[in-house]
């Protein structure tokens, strides 16, 4: 138990260090492109040019697709879907350096890893669905919003992190 | 004066270049940090685990002081960078479908590319969640688009919003930081420690 105390303390960087890093990094990419950070547009990128790859006629009568399809480019030609694959790029080298890279499930020793990866799917199912309506998640919409005080960056933080405490109670078997 | 790309002070062709390694930072602190694992970054809702408190309020704390200095000092506008339209509902709904969403799924959507980015099994199905909820939307954006575009209220800042100075706003929300770090760290010296 002692040693498993030791990894838990140690294994990642102090969560202030990571925060002031974070904020310099928002810091730079507003100075140098006027935008903050994302991740959820990159996957909506990847949605939208899937969907006109199977069927043009039908992104052509969607009032929704069609805001994002401009006839040339391909909805895959965006800062976003380069930002995501960097995202990708850089927490794998993290993972590389510190040893963490292996193909796992993580889960409370309390649940299956079938329960595990159904709520995983649930959840990232109704996170996309959410991010959509809130034109963002917790990176584009909250923490990006926040730092140029934008109005809707205060209420979606305040509404995720809201319901998360609201609704944790119904899922404590899954995390303690 | 910044923001560098739209004002044409670098080429728009660095663009894509900038976007990777920007990505590339983002996601090595996130990793770093310990956010591509699901059960730490649930702790927060738990109290056994305040890193992804701590992380959030200190990086929108350095960015909102040092975009504001920077504004202050002239080499920064402002004015020119990307704020978010508000449009009341549709942000309220949106977070209260991500908050289930972010308890049942343990992720967020850049988290969950970090823990894809290490292996994470739990990570990809959560991803692969990603695509089927943005479909889903798309496919019933008809009856959506009522919430999705009225209440709009314009690209607005709190301290327009509430009428008053930004510098306060800062002021209180580091005031609401600090006050958070503490009672967080309070909280987690008494709920029972979770191993992961």
């Amino acid at each position: 138990m002692e040693k498993i105390k030791q990894q838990n303390r140690h294994v990642y960087w102090n969560p202030y260090f990571g925060g002031f890093l974070l904020g310099l990094l928002i810091i730079f990419t507003f100075y140098i492109t006027g935008r903050g950070l994302g991740a959820s547009g990159a996957v909506k990128s990847g949605v939208v040019t899937v969907v006109n790859k199977v069927s043009p006629e039908h992104t052509e009568n969607n009032a929704y697709y069609k805001k994002f399809l401009n006839g040339e480019s391909s909805p895959m030609n965006n800062w976003l879907v380069f930002e995501a694959l960097g995202v990708i790029m850089g927490a794998f080298l993290s993972g590389a350096i510190t040893g963490r890279i292996k193909l796992k499930t993580q889960h409370s020793p309390k649940i299956s890893v079938n329960r595990r990866l159904v709520f995983a799917l649930i959840g990232g199912l109704l996170f996309g669905f959410g991010a959509q309506i809130a034109r963002g998640c917790t990176s584009g919409a909250a923490l990006s919003g926040i730092s140029v005080m934008a109005t809707a960056g205060f209420i979606s933080m305040i509404s995720i992190f809201g319901t998360g405490y609201l609704v944790a109670y119904f899922f404590r078997k899954n995390w303690i | 004066m910044g923001p560098l790309i739209p004002n044409e002070l670098i080429p728009a062709e660095w663009n894509f270049v900038l976007a990777i390694l920007i990505g590339m930072a983002f996601g090595y602190i996130m990793e770093a940090s310990g956010f591509s694992s699901s059960r730490k970054l649930v702790g927060v809702f738990y109290g056994y685990d305040f890193a992804v408190l701590k992380v959030f309020f200190t990086a929108t704390i350095v960015a909102l002081i040092g975009l504001n200095y920077m504004d202050y000092l002239n080499w920064i506008d402002l004015t020119q960078l990307f704020v978010q339209p508000t449009y009341l509902w549709a942000a309220v709904v949106g977070g209260f479908i991500m908050g289930i969403g972010f308890l049942a799924g343990g992720f967020c959507p850049g988290t969950s590319l970090c823990a894809v980015a290490i292996g994470k099994i739990d990570g990809i199905v959560f991803t692969l969640g990603l695509f089927i909820g943005i479909l889903i939307f798309s496919e019933s954006f008809s009856w959506i688009q009522p919430l999705y575009e009225e209440y709009n209220l314009g690209h607005v800042t709190l301290d327009k919003t509430l009428g008053i100075s930004p510098y306060l706003i800062i002021f209180i929300f580091t005031i609401i930081a600090i006050l958070a770090f503490y009672i967080s760290d309070s909280i987690r010296n008494r709920v029972k420690k979770v191993f992961y």
